[in-house]
């Protein structure tokens, strides 16, 4: 190996880590506030790549009919709810986040199928059509368990990914796809080539970092947000309700989940079952960061990449195996490194 | 009492006489998955026994009933249906089915209950120690496959190639055929590198394979995702050929691949360009009476490998029954017996594939006949002689 191979593999693991970033952020942003370890996030960014590549070819997305059902299901739980608590009056207001507003994207495609978009367009209708999705799983899934114990949690959310990997099968067909280039550019940095791709990833995952960071130290939702992580109870008795904190962190979740999707579909040919594996590397990075740090789960994620990259290059048939390993090393370091803090829960 | 026993009789004496009246025609059973993960291959199948059928539906006189099952793409399924087609429908032959391990199923039960069988996947099932094998396998080899283009590799003077490949079973099959071919002289194979079907990124393993220096590239994915080592090798630079199993033969991969595909050179069965096959091919005069009738029946053009398959078991079968009809009647266990013997006795059966002569010793009976290499030129797949 020179150095002009170990800067490509660099490079290149850069670009993968930088997609990592994104979705660790969400796994660690989603568990601190609501403690579930939310395994269907690489999913969500698959299915954002195939729903972009279906705009994309004229077709329907399959998105809109799963959002359509997912938002019936989950206002109907929510008037059930509302109509059982005694809390009619609010019923209009649920029937909006719950019903009106996720299925308004979905209208906006079904509207427009048929016709080409221009590109900037095709990409806000994706991004619109896959927000929803992780706030009304939420709804329909976890919100019935909220206080149940972070085991259980994890255990409903993995059974959630395998019922998502099989809707994807049915509403998007077992094929591959690839879209577009985003940027028709490259450049050379210290005579390694760059394409326009690995800079918009990294810059995106870069911006994206930038703007949780100031959300969460400049704005109120940001420090409420953040109080539900540090103490769930505390938090609420300050004024904050935990659901609506949930809800927020959702979205959030999905809103990376969906930028990464958009930045993976044209590098890298995505299938309905491609997240998963995805979001399992990702979810090593969070590991790093111990599931509660910021930048160290940032730092984590672009190590995943690069060691991926590089193991890869060592011995391909291995590279998975090579980085799964380092799972040991970290949470044997995570275990006696850090102090035990007391637990607040109730398990 | 009385009445029950004479209906029962009489219904007896009703379904005995339908059968006697019936004894003179062949039944042959075909199953296929027609749901589940392999139906998008299974779906080709069917289509191609639908043309069989509409091409020639009895033999010397002899009606031919087909009975078509579904397996749902479950090797346990092809086995209860091949149990039921042998027991409840009497069949005299089956075919069948999608995936590999169903067609192993499908061809234990065979040799179990002694009816002859014609797979049109790899098989893999040991040939029994004691007598001959019940069943037979149309598809070319994995190890001819490789075989034909490594040879077209040394023939364009190609001293080196590299190789990139799946993870899985299919990868390891590609890499020990061309291991086994550069034994005989074919190209020397430069690296060993390894992706799967759900991986991000190929730069790694492209790298490595560049710095091996090699004349070309074998490529050893399948499918769509085959294509991701073309477009990351022709990133990098790289400047040499392409070549592949017919593996990459796929629409997806066509379109994933675009301008980095173009020129990739794969081995292919011959009823894939049979427009483009001299006159003077094995394969063209019943290539194109196949390509007719699949139009006629199916509406659509035969683009696949699959449904070649399929009408190819059915020749197969044809040219048996006439020699096995000399001697035995549809129905009885001699029948069975002279199918078999006839399927291994019948010489040079030209197919749409390729030129069968089968033998007791494997379950395979093609040689590299069966195997034309093809050229992707602005997204069609032209013939090379």
């Amino acid at each position: 190996m020179n150095s002009q191979i170990a800067a490509i593999l660099t490079m290149d693991g850069v670009a993968t880590g930088a997609i990592y970033v994104l979705i660790a952020l969400g796994f660690v942003l989603i568990f601190a506030v609501t403690r579930i370890i939310f395994v269907p996030f690489g999913d969500i960014t698959a299915f954002t790549a195939l729903t972009l590549a279906d705009l994309e070819a004229k077709r329907l997305p399959g998105t809109a009919s799963m959002i359509a059902a997912l938002a019936l299901v989950a206002a109907l739980m929510e008037v059930v709810a509302l109509l059982r608590s005694g809390g009619a009056s609010r019923i209009p207001r649920a029937l909006l986040y719950y019903l009106a507003l996720p299925l308004v994207p979905a209208a906006v495609v079904w509207a427009t199928a048929g016709v080409m978009l221009p590109a900037p367009l095709r990409i806000a209708l994706t991004l619109m059509l896959i927000l929803p999705l992780a706030p009304l799983l939420d709804r329909i899934v976890f919100r019935p368990i909220a206080d149940a114990s972070v085991l259980l949690l994890l255990i409903v959310s993995v059974a959630l990914h395998f019922a998502l990997v099989g809707m994807g099968l049915l509403f998007f067909g077992p094929e591959g796809v690839r879209t577009q280039s985003l940027v028709d550019f490259s450049t050379d940095i210290a005579g390694t080539p760059v394409s326009g791709e690995t800079l918009l990833i990294v810059g995106s995952a870069a911006f994206f970092s930038f703007l949780l960071y100031l959300f969460f130290n400049f704005t109120l939702t940001g420090k409420a947000l953040h109080a539900t992580a540090m103490n769930r109870t505390g938090a609420r008795l300050m004024g904050i309700r935990p659901q609506r904190s949930g809800t927020i962190a959702f979205l959030l979740g999905s809103l990376l989940a969906a930028v990464s999707g958009i930045l993976i579909a044209p590098v890298n040919t995505i299938f309905y079952d491609s997240g998963f594996l995805i979001g399992l590397k990702a979810f090593v990075g969070a590991i790093i960061g111990g599931l509660v740090s910021f930048p160290v789960t940032a730092i984590g994620s672009v190590f995943v990449g690069i060691l991926e990259s590089f193991a890869a290059f060592q011995s391909s048939p291995f590279k998975e195996v090579i980085v799964f390993s380092i799972l040991i090393p970290v949470l044997l370091w995570r275990s006696y490194s850090f102090v035990q803090t007391e637990e607040e829960d109730e398990e | 009492m009385r009445r029950l026993a004479l209906g029962l009789a009489a219904f007896a004496g009703l379904s005995f006489g339908a059968t006697a009246a019936g004894a003179q025609d062949i039944t042959v059973g075909f199953v296929t998955s027609l749901s589940g993960p392999a139906s998008s291959i299974g779906l080709n199948y069917e289509k191609g026994i639908n043309a069989a059928y509409a091409y020639q539906a009895e033999v010397d006189g002899h009606k031919i009933n087909l009975v078509k099952l579904d397996d749902g793409s479950d090797p346990s399924a092809a086995t209860q249906n091949a149990r039921k087609l042998v027991q409840q429908n009497h069949v005299d032959l089956m075919i069948g089915t999608s995936s590999a391990p169903g067609t192993n199923a499908m061809l234990t039960v065979a040799n179990e209950l002694k009816v002859p069988f014609i797979g049109v996947s790899p098989v893999n099932v040991p040939i029994p120690a004691t007598g001959h094998p019940w069943g037979i396998a149309v598809p070319q080899t994995p190890n001819l496959m490789v075989k034909v283009i490594a040879d077209r590799m040394k023939r364009e003077g190609i001293k080196t190639t590299g190789f990139i490949g799946f993870t899985d079973s299919w990868g390891d099959l590609v890499y020990n055929g061309a291991k086994a071919a550069e034994k005989d002289g074919d190209p020397q194979v430069t690296s060993n590198e390894r992706y799967s079907r759900t991986d991000t990124s190929v730069t790694a393993q492209a790298l490595k394979v560049m710095a091996t220096k090699p004349d070309a590239l074998l490529d050893g994915g399948s499918a769509t995702q085959a294509a991701l080592p073309l477009l990351e090798m022709r990133k990098l630079g790289f400047k040499g050929n392409f070549y592949g199993t017919p593996a990459l033969l796929n629409r997806d991969f066509v379109r994933i691949g675009g301008k980095a595909a173009e020129g990739v050179q794969v081995s292919a069965g011959p009823v894939i360009v049979t427009s483009q096959l001299p006159d003077s091919h094995f394969s063209k005069k019943i290539g194109t009476t196949f390509h007719e009738v699949f139009k006629k029946v199916n509406n659509a053009e035969a683009d696949d490998g699959f449904s070649g398959y399929s009408f190819d078991g059915w020749l197969i079968f044809l040219n048996a029954a006439k020699v096995a009809l000399k001697t035995a009647k549809p129905g009885t266990p001699e029948f069975h017996e002279a199918l078999m013997q006839a399927i291994y006795s019948n010489k040079d059966v030209a197919g749409v594939h390729a030129v069968y002569n089968f033998t007791p010793k494997s379950y395979y009976g093609v040689d590299a006949r069966s195997l034309v290499v093809v050229k992707l030129v602005d997204g069609k797949w032209v013939y090379q002689p």
